[in-house]
């Protein structure tokens, strides 16, 4: 019944413009080619000048309508410390691009119109001119200019690795389809080795757990820990395709690869907590957040910063989410504290524990930094 | 007028016979050995003018496929609460309805939406449909050639492109599906049927379709080089080549110099998918499987798709330049503005095309440092693309600017493609493209610059050259309906877009990003550009009737030239017949852009040049 309703719309539309084609070619033979194009050329001049009115005018009202999804402006800042020289380049960038949008489009409909056909016109003979295309292959030139030195610039220092002795903490995240495990080092700040072949559905990162390095590990649940004001180090690995480490808050997008462990160092500047205060001050933050709640909690109390896939990865792609929470060093150290080792509370003692029956020379648990360079036992 | 236009072909006659070069060329009246029935005349045709419009006709197919497929997924971005029970009778169990009677588009293929659209837009309406068309009928009669060097390897040219149609159309009635991992076909997600079920025999069938894709853009692109070299008429030196040419010209390179790449990459993936190799796999654990293959590397893929990808991009775009220069110029009837310029621009784009293509993967995982250099050489590619919008704009400037549908489409086409190009300079920066990858600011960006501009360049070179291909006009108002509509509509489903791509909104994100909460708060605007697509959608079925319509029932040409244009495809009969001129072929004496010289309205390129006359273009 769809069907055939959409059928008979088409055909009926077909009709319609067909007809239309047929009246509009006879009156054009009525009137004669020259008034056809004088009216063409009337109407389509002021249509020019009207697009180009309504055109700038919309991109300039839905600008300010969206201001706040600028990047580096009122809500939408950055929470990670290289994020905002990021942020800047945007902002130098969009004035740039904005001027030279601004004035081509008005230079292009308004010659259109001003030079539109007309029998007492004639279009001047204007072949070349070196000196204008010189002035006009320079400008951009030397614009690019700017924005490449200052883009390296941001980008090599945000890309920047840790430097030796720097004071920072790695984590790991493994991306499968379809979510992110987040492992964590535990006391000794360093994480066990790993090796895809041991992956069981008991150890779903393939810890090599003869590594005392694993033992403290810590793999956590749906909301991850940060300490503000500290360099982390995400370690970022794919189990199966390809998927991204993506977290908008913080500036920082980075593909999860398997075979080929790739990183992220970002330094978060903002907890959550100052994040929802900052967010406190604009409306659509103060708007319940859930719709059907209106007396419930607002959208900025509710705020979290979120950890999303930004790699085509499948079909469950758009679902792989988690919660990351930058809180104090007190609150971070209170919470990972509390968090158990994987070794301890999973396989310690289980049949799949390459230590079964052995006895540990240290406790799991608590890994000093300094690994004693003896292995256990194989 | 109409003695000036008889007078007009009265001069181009006499010319023709005391200057046109006999090459001892005989018509047949009644059709010759390669045109005698109605087979060999309109299905297995070697005469080059029909094989570009076979490439047209596949390209309009495609191209209302791509765009009902964007319809589709567009419903379920912009209201993903619907219910789509009504798609069942044509998706069938792609719809799945729950017991409360409503009907949900599944997320295996809505991902196959988007991938089957990206791949036929990208490479079948955009390369073959506007290259092919274009190339095909321009090549021969621009430079005055009777036809392609090899007419027999352009019919293969279309009939590989017809048989990957096939199997890409095919493809989608499989039970699995179509393929469903992006146009890009990233390994490992295209290389393992077990991590989706459209790499599995969607993705055997995409593979096929590409590889005898690639063999029709091959043997397309061998014919166009060797035919602009070697069959040029006598004068036609290269800097008197109308930029039409200029653009078919370096985009046929850029195909044959890249597509192969593609080719070996899309093999090694082959070899990956069903004879145990290792090139893109390593150490993966797919559904608790653990795979012994280890050594290979995904982003060896990217990097053998992004070298023909990003001259793909170029291969799009190119041609679309080409014709909206020959068609502003011609309706401004005013020369092109810099023409050196113009094709010095094209060949510095042709060739920093080969040095850009890893900035599709500034966040893949490739060493940062190696970005430094993408990031330098993608930017450099805005100054000649400013040098050709200052020059159309400057083209357009002190002319006497005739509005028709083919020259507002150039118009069009220089606004979209400023607009798009402004965002590639965002985004070619590899710092801001931290934040930017991957949002659907890289699809506002894309679809400006490549999709809808290249769109225009094609709708402008139809509404123009439909006269040469069909002996008839296409209606005029309905043209303008069809420009400003679109126009319009365009800019209103891909602004918005990039609002939601700074706010951080990832694109291939089924539910639209209703799951997090940075990104769901955008459904009125998501609503807002679901109902300009359909609009569009159906803005665009005023052109496909105005087509259809008017090849059977236009108005009639009655002159040969109906733009006054200086171009050589213009001395033609109106009924081109195979082998283009019944008679002498004309030489060219001058460039093709002398409109509105010494008092002049124009001076074709056959007309000689008086005594101490300047001729621009061989300067």
């Amino acid at each position: 019944m769809t069907v055939l309703i959409i059928v008979l719309c088409i055909i009926l539309i077909t009709i319609v413009l067909v007809q239309i084609g047929k009246v509009t070619e006879l009156t054009a033979q009525i009137k004669g080619e020259r008034e056809v194009m004088r009216d063409s050329s009337k109407w389509n001049g002021y249509l020019s000048v009207g697009f180009l009115v309504v055109f700038l005018l919309a991109v300039f009202i839905s600008a300010w309508e969206y201001k706040n999804q600028m990047l580096g402006y009122g809500p939408h800042t950055s929470a990670s410390e290289h994020g905002a020289s990021l942020d800047s380049l945007f902002d130098v960038t969009l004035i740039f691009t904005g001027i030279v949008f601004v004035l081509t489009h008005i230079a292009l409909f308004w010659f259109a119109y001003k030079y539109r056909w007309s029998e007492n016109r004639k279009a001047e003979f204007i072949s070349h001119d070196n000196r204008l295309e010189v002035v006009w292959t320079a400008i951009p030139a030397v614009v690019m200019t700017l924005l490449v030195v200052r883009g390296l610039d941001t980008w090599n220092t945000a890309m920047a690795d840790v430097a030796p002795g720097e004071d920072f903490i790695e984590i790991e995240a493994t991306a499968q389809q379809f979510n992110w495990i987040i492992r964590y080092p535990g006391p000794d700040g360093k994480l066990g080795t790993r090796d895809y072949k041991l992956t069981t559905s008991n150890n779903q990162v393939g810890q090599d757990f003869t590594d005392r390095k694993n033992w403290d590990d810590v793999l956590v649940g749906q909301e991850m820990y940060l300490p503000v004001g500290k360099k982390v180090r995400v370690r970022i690995i794919a189990k199966d395709v390809l998927h991204n480490f993506y977290l908008p808050q913080f500036r920082v997008k980075m593909d999860a690869v398997p075979g080929m462990p790739t990183y992220f160092v970002f330094t978060p500047v903002k907890t959550t907590a100052e994040y929802r205060n900052e967010l406190r001050k604009y409306p659509e933050y103060n708007e319940p957040y859930d719709p059907a709640d209106p007396t419930g909690p607002k959208r900025w109390e509710k705020f979290e910063y979120e950890l999303a896939c930004a790699e085509l990865c499948g079909k469950g792609h758009y679902s792989m989410k988690r919660i990351l929470r930058v809180v104090s060093q007190e609150e971070f150290d209170a919470w990972y504290k509390k968090e158990p080792s994987y070794y301890v509370s999973q396989i310690r003692g289980k049949d799949d524990d390459p230590n079964k029956g052995k006895i540990l020379d240290i406790d799991p648990a608590e890994v000093p930094a300094a690994v004693p360079v003896e292995e256990p036992a194989k | 007028m109409a003695n000036a236009v008889t007078a007009v072909e009265t001069l181009e006659e006499k010319l023709t016979q005391e200057l046109g070069y006999d090459d001892h060329f005989h018509e047949h009246h009644h059709g010759d050995k390669y045109q005698s029935n109605f087979l060999t005349t309109y299905i297995f045709s070697t005469d080059h003018k029909m094989i570009g419009r076979q490439f047209l006709m596949t390209g309009i197919f495609w191209a209302i496929m791509g765009a009902a497929m964007s319809i589709v997924f567009r419903l379920q971005l912009g209201f993903p609460e619907a219910d789509m029970a009504w798609l069942r009778p044509i998706l069938g169990k792609w719809i799945q309805v729950n017991e409360a009677g409503i009907g949900k588009l599944d997320p295996e293929f809505y991902y196959s939406l988007v991938t089957i659209h990206g791949t036929v837009l990208v490479f079948f309406v955009l390369t073959a449909g506007l290259s092919g068309t274009f190339s095909n009928l321009l090549i021969p009669l621009q430079i005055g050639a009777r036809d392609m060097a090899s007419p027999l390897l352009n019919a293969f040219s279309y009939w590989f492109f017809f048989l990957a149609s096939v199997v890409m159309f095919l493809s989608l009635f499989l039970s699995t599906g179509p393929f469903s991992g992006g146009w890009t076909a990233y390994p490992p997600l295209s290389a393992l049927p077990q991590a989706s079920e459209g790499s599995g025999a969607g993705m055997t069938m995409w593979i096929v379709a590409m590889a005898m894709f690639i063999v029709s853009a091959l043997l397309g692109g061998i014919n166009y080089v060797t035919t602009v070299l070697n069959l040029r008429t006598k004068g036609m030196n290269l800097w008197r080549m109308p930029l039409t040419i200029w653009a078919f010209f370096v985009t046929a390179i850029l195909g044959i110099l890249s597509f192969p790449v593609l080719l070996s990459g899309v093999l090694l993936l082959m070899f990956d998918r069903s004879m145990g190799t290792s090139f893109y796999l390593s150490e993966i654990v797919v559904g608790g499987q653990i795979l012994d293959r280890v050594g290979g590397s995904p982003i060896l893929f990217q990097h053998l798709f992004w070298f023909l990808g990003h001259p793909e991009v170029y291969i799009i775009i190119l041609p679309a330049m080409g014709i909206v220069s020959e068609v502003l110029s011609v309706n401004a009837r005013k020369p092109i503005f810099g023409y050196r310029a113009m094709v010095l621009s094209i060949l510095a784009i042709g060739f920093l095309s080969f040095i850009v293509w890893a900035h599709h993967m500034f966040m893949s995982g490739v060493n940062p440092f190696i970005s430094n250099f993408f990031v330098v050489f993608t930017l450099i590619i805005a100054v000649p693309s400013a040098v050709k919008v200052f020059n159309w704009i400057s083209t357009v400037y002190a002319s006497n600017f005739r509005f028709n549908a083919a020259s507002l489409f150039s118009v069009g086409f220089v606004s979209m493609f400023i607009s798009g190009g402004l965002t590639g300079i965002f985004l070619g920066n590899s710092a801001i493209d931290i934040q930017l990858h991957d949002t659907y600011f890289v699809v506002a960006h894309f679809h400006i610059v490549m999709g809808i501009a290249a769109f225009f360049g094609m709708f402008a070179g139809i509404y123009h050259w439909f006269p040469k291909m069909f002996g008839r006009f296409m209606n005029e108002t309905l043209g303008k309906v069809h420009f400003w509509g679109t126009m319009i509509g365009a800019y209103a489903i891909f602004w918005p877009m990039h609002y939601t791509g700074m706010a951080g909104m990832p694109r291939r994100y089924y539910d639209g990003g209703a799951s997090f909460d940075a990104f769901r708060h955008f459904t009125e605007l998501n609503q807002f550009i679901t109902v300009a697509a359909i609009v569009v959608f159906f803005l665009q079925l005023v052109f496909v009737i105005n087509f259809f319509y008017s090849i059977f029932s236009g108005r009639k040409m009655t002159v040969k030239n109906p733009w006054g244009a200086n171009t050589l495809e213009w001395t033609t009969p109106i009924h081109t017949g195979h082998g283009n001129w019944p008679g002498n072929i004309p030489t060219v004496q001058r460039w093709s852009y002398d409109y509105g010289k010494d008092g002049e309205e124009f001076i074709p390129q056959y007309v000689p040049l008086k005594e101490g006359e300047h001729d621009h273009g061989g300067h």
